[in-house]
């Protein structure tokens, strides 16, 4: 019952290819007696999609605050581009570029899509809406994505079906060049056929060089779109490598055990 | 979000007629929350797209047409009186508060709010201006109105800001207002010797007064009309050109042509209505200036709603408050105008109101105009749970209110009656809307 090459999880191990976008390191984060995030050291890279997955209370939603800037961490830093930053709110991680969708999406279901994607962003001229700018570059954004499936760009929100909804999510984060995107729970709420169409926007949205953050309980969905899988187990980071390093089995183990071959041991 | 293949919304739809507009089928739930001129492609498509959203239940503007249409036929039958000049222009004159009302509710509905302060709070701004405008002070007309709208905007302020600021409910702090704002103007009218018994008169010289006592000309009324419709037509047809230009969505054309149509009827009639003769003695015609005054705050109101910043943010947090916040948008000052807005609306509906009185009086009913404001509103279709409706609401709504009044009046049925009459109308109204909706959307 136990897997080959264990990935290793160490501090400042060495990346794959080229200086992560954001590194945390030795991230902890207590409330009171509880520990949600004991020393955690994680490297995302640009370009690459990193699964965070984890059992219940494992630390995942603490962890993305920490990122998106909620709260700061204890102890620990979090460095940008290879420098350390202070977030002290989620205005300072948007400005670093760190865009969080979360599981409700935040989209107002009676605005349109080119409302919504702009939405506290619009541009204006004379003082008034510049609906012609906005649409053109909500459709050129869309049609990047590759997301072809909407009607009209003018439906409201409350007409889109879910994958659909997480595309403007999405899109929105895109238009204000999000290059880390973390997306909570992405595929919670869907049918197979609207999985398949956020796993395609995910992977678009790596390949066009942005880093993304998936945190999930879905490892079907992980297998299919990390590049990198990141175990949490009880606030610490249980292991982290490259998705090939790992197989339905050992990241279950990892989930519920914080080790591999616990059980073989 | 509920499955677009929701069995109660399947059994809607006529097997036989696939909802086919442009190349591919719509779902119930598209139809039900897309406008009919997003979906279409041609006037044909558009009067299909429409036809399959009312057997869907989301019926727009058209059962208060109806419903309005079905008032007018009971009214004309039981009193020819109804239909002539002189009760129409009476009918639409009456109209202008519960519109002005109707449109100070709006721009707080649309936050998801509510504003029970809005009649005293008119009742406050109409004593300010009368009181400015009479002799001891006898201050020119606009800066006394300017003052009245102060008054109620700094009122509506106050309570903005307790409520964003504080938390506090706006149904306990506006009921608050209803009270309170009754008790200073019962205090203005006290201070002010020359308000015998409570009321102040205003002076027949004065705009305020004239605002709906007296007429356009016929021709001005003419003139003024075909210049709105040709500003009106130009600014579509350019703004159509120009999306079509740049390959932006744009209606059809032929829709475009028949909103213009309609508007260009409807001014038409109201026009011809206004400046037939209605004088009993000596011949009297032409549109009261109210007509154009209403018209114009409804026209600015929606510009600001659908093209400024703030207008799209007034409907982000009716829609979503949180969506707003993580947007970067100020909530709490955008919830704070809305019901300074409501405020100064409500000083407008004040000015309307003593203007037709020709005076004002302590005696004014703030606790009954707040909730006709708050029936045009919803009458006309603007959502009570926030983010939907638009000011033409407000118009239609106000309508309806208005003649009922006047048909009943006409009919010499007394107050109570009349309040009864009203009340039925209003959750007949208010039901058949929800009825109609229920059966179609997922909410």
């Amino acid at each position: 019952m136990s897997t080959s090459n264990p990935p290793v999880a160490e501090a400042g191990a060495p990346q794959d290819a080229g200086a992560p976008l954001l590194a945390l390191r030795g991230v902890t984060k207590r409330f009171g007696p509880v520990q949600a995030l004991n020393s955690v050291d994680l490297e995302i890279s640009p370009g690459k999609v990193t699964a965070l997955i984890g059992d219940n209370g494992a630390g995942k939603s603490s962890l993305i605050k920490t990122v998106s800037g909620l709260w700061a961490p204890d102890a620990g830093e979090i460095l940008w581009e290879g420098s350390p930053v202070h977030l002290h709110g989620p205005k300072d991680a948007e400005a670093l570029g760190i865009t969080t969708i979360y599981q409700d999406l935040a989209l107002c279901d009676n605005l349109d899509i080119v409302q919504n994607m702009f939405l506290g962003h619009e541009p204006t001229g004379r003082g008034m809406l510049d609906e012609s700018a906005m649409e053109i570059k909500a459709r050129e954004t869309l049609t990047d994505l590759s997301v072809t499936t909407v009607r009209s760009i003018r439906q409201p929100v409350a007409s889109l079906s879910g994958g659909q909804r997480q595309s403007v999510a999405v899109a929105k984060a895109v238009m204000s060049n999000a290059q880390l995107v973390i997306m909570d729970e992405p595929t919670a709420a869907l049918g197979v056929a609207q999985t398949s169409m956020v796993l395609n926007l995910i992977k678009t949205l790596s390949s066009r060089g942005v880093a993304v953050l998936v945190v999930s309980h879905n490892l079907v969905d992980v297998f299919e779109v990390a590049d990198r899988i990141a175990v949490l187990y009880l606030g610490q980071l249980a292991v982290s490598g490259p998705a090939s390093d790992f197989d339905r089995q050992s990241a279950v183990e990892y989930m519920t055990t914080g080790g591999a071959g616990q059980a073989a041991a | 979000m509920a499955d677009p293949a929701h069995p109660s919304d399947v059994s809607t739809q006529p097997p036989s007629s696939p909802a086919v507009i442009g190349d591919s089928a719509l779902t119930d739930e598209e139809l039900a929350t897309v406008a009919p001129e997003i979906l279409a492609e041609s006037l044909p498509d558009y009067f299909r797209a429409w036809g399959r959203r009312i057997r869907n239940g989301e019926s727009g503007a058209l059962p208060i047409i109806v419903g309005l249409i079905l008032i007018v036929i009971f009214f004309q039958a039981e009193q020819s009186t109804f239909l002539t000049a002189g009760n129409l222009v009476n009918l639409f004159t009456q109209a202008g508060t519960y519109i002005l009302f109707g449109a100070a509710e709006i721009w707080v509905l649309l936050l998801s709010e509510i504003d029970l302060s809005v009649g005293y709070n008119a009742a406050v701004g109409a004593f300010v201006i009368a009181e400015l405008l009479a002799p001891p002070v006898s201050l020119p007309w606009w800066v006394a109105i300017l003052g009245g709208l102060l008054a109620t905007g700094g009122l509506g302020a106050v309570q903005g800001t307790l409520i964003t600021r504080l938390g506090l409910p706006s149904f306990v702090v506006t009921l608050g207002g209803l009270l309170g704002f009754e008790g200073i103007m019962l205090e203005l009218a006290n201070i002010d010797k020359t308000a015998v018994g409570g009321v102040i008169q205003i002076d027949s010289n004065s705009p305020v007064y004239k605002l709906v006592n007296t007429n356009m000309s016929s021709t001005l009324s003419w003139v003024a009309l075909v210049v709105v419709l040709a500003l009106f037509t130009a600014l579509r047809l350019w703004d159509v050109a120009r999306r079509r230009r740049h390959g932006l969505t744009a209606p059809p054309l032929g829709i475009t042509l028949l909103t213009l149509g309609l508007a260009a009827a409807g001014g038409f009639v109201l026009v011809l209505i206004c400046n037939m003769n209605r004088g009993a003695l000596t011949p009297l015609r032409g549109v009261p200036w109210v007509i154009p005054f209403v018209l114009i705050i409804l026209l600015v109101y929606s510009f600001f709603l659908t093209r400024m910043r703030t207008g799209r943010y007034i409907y982000a947090i009716g829609g979503n408050p949180e969506a707003a916040r993580r947007a970067g948008i100020d909530v709490a000052w955008v919830r704070t105008l809305g019901f300074v807005l409501a405020g100064v609306t409500a000083g407008l509906a004040g000015l309307v109101y003593e203007s037709r009185q020709g005076s004002m009086a302590t005696d004014i009913d703030g606790g009954s105009l707040v909730l006709f404001g708050v029936a045009a509103a919803v009458i006309g279709g603007t959502s009570l749970f926030g983010g939907r409706g638009k000011m033409i609401h407000a118009l239609l709504g106000g309508v309806v209110i208005a003649a009922v009044f006047n048909g009943l009046g006409l009919m010499g049925i007394a107050a109570a009656g009349q309040d009864m009459a009203t009340a039925i109308v209003l959750i007949l109204a208010v039901t058949l809307d929800a009825l109609v909706r229920r059966r179609g959307t997922v909410h």
